[in-house]
């Protein structure tokens, strides 16, 4: 047995739960709030007491057709709610609104970058749901309910069995989550269990194309948890197929301190959801107006920035994926404007970005609405020193305090008098006290020790505070030491 | 249609979360397939190419605008609660199903 | 004088506006009648005369200080008790919910609150409202007023009952698949089931959610149309709540109907319907001949698949709506709780009574994964033909004309053993139930001292066509003028 399975192959599918960024849960006014006090985001909807009816949050279900469209799926013109029918504590309708056979997306793609190569999964459905409220194990014989969570809305993202390892798994993870957190339909937060991801794992004979036995797995809340769980799985199923046991399809618990995947219990038939038509919520019904308002709505997406930047800019794929690869869309946007504002070289402006911008910005705890510098400012700058009116040093001063204060470049050397010295007139004093106070200098130099000139360039700067236009400062050495 | 089984009467019952004593499944069996058998009229009609009716009335598209509004205060509900703790509802040990 | 609690809401109201009577006045004498009454008929799971007198007296001052009336203002009123009240015990008659006290009310209750009914209490039903003689009550029968060993029908039988025997003259009902207009028929009261979507459902506590409809009860037609005023009105918080104008229905009341177009389908008059009653009704056709309405016997063959359609369709909404009573939130716990699945299934297995559990299984069987195409998914196809078959009916002809059920109230404890008896009550409300539009029960002749009902089928949201009609047909007889002498 061992040898007929010595080349297996790994098949993953993923399904992503993402709550949605809304103000008021998904069928009814309450807060979506994280972190309130237990049981303080309830009212008789989110709590299914006797009577009461949901009525659907429009912005919930636009995140949801704006996801659609950002993965490139097909929008369901017709959809609507079902209802998926199970008992838990946590569930206070004993029913789940969800959507079935009609979700309100479907067959799209998503383009995921790993190792320099773009690999296309297909994503099978989008659709909307609600969340559960949460369980605390607190003591032995009891649990403790709080329903502030109940009812928040809630996107599923199912994609089609197209990830054949740990490292794509997480790449597709990474690469949704900053879809979704760029289009505002997310914050993404994995530790906050506002995104969480399922992957099903099956492996099967290098070559063949059957899927083999899914293992759906839970309980990953970040992605080295995405990482390291499918790795383990993969690396389970593999030693247990060789050893010639037969896998079980089943639920699995990623145990995030032993590193280990375990069975969840459960009952054999335990799951028959009886899904059934919603009766309390009319149909959605798409139009074509509605779709393209919300596709023009649209930001560029990492993909099609990433692309751009390498092709037209002449970024490499890390520099570009340092400006893309944050949940701040703001960052690559200022950094179009810059360019846009300068008019130069993109590479000049990418390394300020990366430099001086990213430092800073990094230093400020990734805090966008605390960043005061303008992206015209940046292009002012990089042009004041095209023209050579400051230095490459006198640059990062102003750069700093365009950062602190939001003021303009030109305004920031005017205050502090950091224009570049730029006149032989003006200069000529400064050299020459310089070259008197450092005889043995010149004399060494004079002998041909040409390492010293720069300390005499630097003496100058100095004297100027950075100040003065370099190749000046050079060309008046030259002509006085020479002279 | 296959008669009911008091098997497939046990496993709905379970699956709608209802013990059931020998008595009542039996009963219950008897009168299931009963009703069934009354209802087997149904099967016989065509209904090729007629798209089921969900909802009485033909509407679509009917939303909330997301404008968060007050809950209820807590004690308002909590205390029809037939077990709470400190702002949680608490029910006894969960096992996995 | 007739005693107050004889008199109609309409005159109630014009003794109120003329000061002649108080509303405090008016709500003592109905609350005296009602414990005269109530012990014989057991209409009223809760009475709640705190609130009456306090709501009567707000009245009272409000317009000692020249304040305008509402137009149920002063007036007592019924909720049928699967209206959610706040702070006040909303129990469906079912042992699962217990004590429960809602911490808000239904939009049908605000309504009639802000419209100035007097709430009297809360009436019984069959559990969860399912069933047809109040017999299936978690709390008790319901007995009724023309004969005590008699069901009242049901499942609005607290409320039908309660209007039928003076002990208030408006009522609220909820009809599913005829649970307004049976009873109202058992009971000899007008009964109407709006079409699907006229009232909102918000606060209604469900039992199958695309078929559940709030409706009024009352002694004539104009205080059905005066009750329907205030609960019909779109309700953002019920999804299925239609945006349409709501007419003044008392102001459709024009006794005029010249030129209407009744059609009568036979298969409402077939084998199961006892000949007093197809007598009756083809009494009331000739009448409305007499009125100058035309009629004509049509057929609707897709009729006779509406009931068990139903039974399909109200048991599987009604097994996911009844689901989330597990013993967690409010209600009833089982003292069996090892583990959280045992205390679910013997909280369940005590709280809900025998048809309630024999629905749950029928519906949660019929959605299961193996049954669902051939049972759920047929049945919604079926009701798209039954649907249709009423609406092509229903644009050739003004109103259907059919009888509200096929007997008088039967004796109680008759249908209780066979699963198919009771249901087959629902036969001539079901069809139109499945099609979401609206019907009024109006009384139309008895049997024995029994009453008799006429149910008038109208096309969706035009009640006031059916108000019209059965106001003409009250103008022209004396049915309704008959009371039972409990």
């Amino acid at each position: 047995m061992a040898t007929l399975f010595a080349k297996v192959e790994t098949v993953l599918g993923m399904e992503v739960h993402a709550e949605l960024l809304t103000q008021s849960k998904m069928f009814c006014g309450c807060s979506t709030q994280f972190g309130a006090p237990p049981n303080s985001q309830c009212c008789p909807v989110c709590l299914g007491l006797p009577g009461s009816l949901p009525v659907p949050n429009r912005a919930a279900v636009e995140h949801v057709l704006r996801t659609a469209l950002a993965l490139n799926c097909r929008i369901n013109w017709r959809s609507i709610f079902h209802r998926k029918n199970y008992f838990y504590p946590d569930l206070p309708k004993a029913y789940q609104i969800s959507q079935y056979d009609v979700p309100i997306g479907v067959d799209g793609y998503l383009d995921v970058r790993l190792d320099g190569e773009v690999k296309r999964i297909r994503i099978r459905r989008v659709h909307l749901e609600e969340d559960t409220g949460k369980l605390f194990h607190i003591e032995a014989a009891t649990s403790f309910v709080d329903y502030n969570r109940s009812g928040v809305p809630l996107m599923e993202v199912v994609s089609e069995p197209d990830i054949y390892s740990a490292e794509e798994a997480r790449a597709y993870l990474r690469a949704l989550r900053l879809v979704l957190v760029w289009i505002g339909a997310s914050d993404g937060k994995m530790e906050q269990g506002s995104l969480r991801c399922e992957p099903n794992i099956s492996i099967r004979p290098a070559g063949t194309t059957e899927l083999g036995t899914k293992v759906e797995l839970k309980n990953l809340n970040s992605f080295q948890s995405v990482y390291q769980g499918v790795a383990y799985e993969v690396e389970r199923q593999t030693q247990a197929l060789a050893r010639g046991e037969e896998l079980v399809q089943e639920t699995r618990r990623w145990d995030e301190e032993r590193l280990i995947t375990a069975p969840m219990r459960t009952k054999e038939y335990a799951h028959d959801y009886r899904y059934f038509p919603e009766p309390d919520l009319v149909p959605l019904e798409f139009d074509a107006p509605w779709i393209e308002r919300l596709r023009a709505g649209l930001p560029e997406l990492p993909e099609a920035r990433y692309a751009r930047y390498v092709r037209d800019y002449g970024l490499s794929e890390y520099e570009a994926s340092l400006l893309i690869e944050r949940d701040q869309p703001q960052v690559s946007d200022f950094f179009d404007a810059a360019l846009r504002a300068y008019g130069g070289d993109p590479k000049r402006v990418s390394n300020w970005m990366q430099s001086d911008f990213l430092r800073l910005f990094n230093a400020a705890g990734e805090d966008w609405p605390a960043v005061k510098v303008r992206p015209e400012h940046l292009a002012a700058m990089l042009k004041l020193q095209d023209k050579g009116q400051i230095s490459g040093k006198i640059a990062k001063e102003v750069f700093e305090v365009m950062w602190t204060t939001g003021k303009p470049p030109e305004q920031i050397v005017q205050e502090r008098g950091l224009q570049v010295i730029g006149t032989e007139e003006d200069l000529a004093p400064i050299i020459d006290q310089v070259l008197a106070q450092h005889p043995a200098v010149v004399e060494s130099i004079r002998k041909g020790e040409e390492g010293k000139f720069n300390f005499l360039v630097g003496q100058v700067m100095r004297a100027t505070r950075g100040k003065a236009d370099p190749g000046l400062v050079n060309r008046m050495l030259r002509e006085r030491i020479a002279g | 249609m296959p008669r009911l089984s008091i098997e497939e009467v046990e496993h709905v019952a379970w699956l709608a979360r209802l013990r059931l004593s020998e008595a009542e499944k039996q009963r219950l069996t008897g009168d299931l397939n009963t009703i069934l058998a009354h209802f087997e009229r149904l099967q016989q009609l065509d209904t090729t190419g007629v798209e089921g009716t969900s909802h009485a009335v033909p509407m679509s598209n009917r939303y909330r605008d997301d404008e968060p509004r007050p809950s209820l205060p807590r004690e308002e509900f909590l205390r029809e609660a037939p077990d709470a703790r400190d702002a949680f509802f608490v029910v006894p040990r969960i096992v996995e199903t | 004088m007739s005693q107050l609690y004889e008199l109609s809401a309409r005159e109630l109201r014009e003794r109120i506006d003329r000061g002649e009577v108080s509303c405090q006045e008016v709500a003592e004498a109905h609350l005296r009648r009602c414990e005269a009454v109530d012990p014989h008929v057991c209409a009223f799971v809760t009475l709640t005369p705190e609130v009456a007198l306090a709501q009567a007296r707000r009245w009272d001052e409000a317009r000692a200080r020249g304040e305008p009336m509402p137009p149920l203002a002063g007036i007592p009123v019924a909720l049928k008790d699967n209206f959610c009240t706040r702070g006040i015990r909303t129990t469906c008659s079912s042992k699962i919910l217990g004590d429960w006290r809602p911490p808000y009310d239904a939009t049908a209750t605000e309504l009639i609150h802000a419209a100035g009914g007097v709430l009297v209490g809360k009436t019984n039903l069959d559990e969860f409202a399912m069933g047809s003689s109040t017999e299936n009550s978690g709390l008790f029968i319901t007995h009724n007023p023309w004969n005590l060993d008699r069901v009242p029908g049901g499942s609005s039988g607290g409320s039908a009952a309660a209007v039928a025997a003076r002990m208030v003259p408006l009522a609220t009902g909820s009809d599913t698949g005829g649970s307004i207009r049976q009873p109202a028929a058992l009971c000899g009261v007008v009964g109407l089931k709006p079409t699907y979507g006229r009232v909102s459902r918000y606060g209604l506590v469900a039992f199958a959610s695309s078929l559940d409809q709030i409706g009024p009860f009352a002694r004539d037609v104009a205080d059905t149309a005066l009750l329907l005023n205030t609960l019909a009105r779109h309700d953002p918080r019920d999804n299925t709540s239609v945006p349409v104008e709501t007419p003044d229905y008392l102001a459709a009341l024009t006794g005029d109907i010249r030129g209407l177009r009744i059609g009568a389908p036979r298969e409402y008059f077939a084998q199961g319907v006892d000949e007093t009653v197809k007598a009756a009704v083809y009494a009331a056709l000739d009448v409305f001949r007499d009125l100058g309405a035309k009629y004509e016997e049509i057929s609707t063959p897709y009729a006779e698949y509406a009931l068990p359609c139903y039974y399909i369709i109200a048991p599987a909404e009604a097994s996911s709506n009844l689901a989330r009573y597990d013993g967690v939130r409010y209600g009833l716990r089982s003292r069996h709780e090892a583990d959280v699945i045992s205390m679910f299934e013997w909280t369940r297995d005590e709280g809900f009574g025998r048809e309630v559990k024999q629905r749950i299984m029928l519906g949660t069987y019929a959605l299961s994964a193996g049954y669902y195409e051939a049972w759920y998914g047929k049945a919604l196809q079926v009701r798209t033909l039954v649907k249709r078959e009423m609406e092509q009916a229903l644009e050739k002809y003004d109103v259907l004309v059919t009888p509200t059920g096929p007997s008088v109230a039967f004796p109680i404890g008759e249908k209780t053993d066979d699963p198919m008896a009771m249901k087959l009550q629902d036969v001539c409300t079901i069809p139109v139930s499945m099609a979401g539009t609206c019907a009024i029960s109006v009384p139309c002749g008895f049997q024995d001292g029994l009453p008799i009902g006429l149910q008038i089928i109208g096309r969706p949201f035009e009640e006031a066509t059916l108000l019209r009609v059965a106001h003409a047909y009250e103008q022209a007889t004396e049915w309704h003028k008959r009371g039972p002498a409990i």
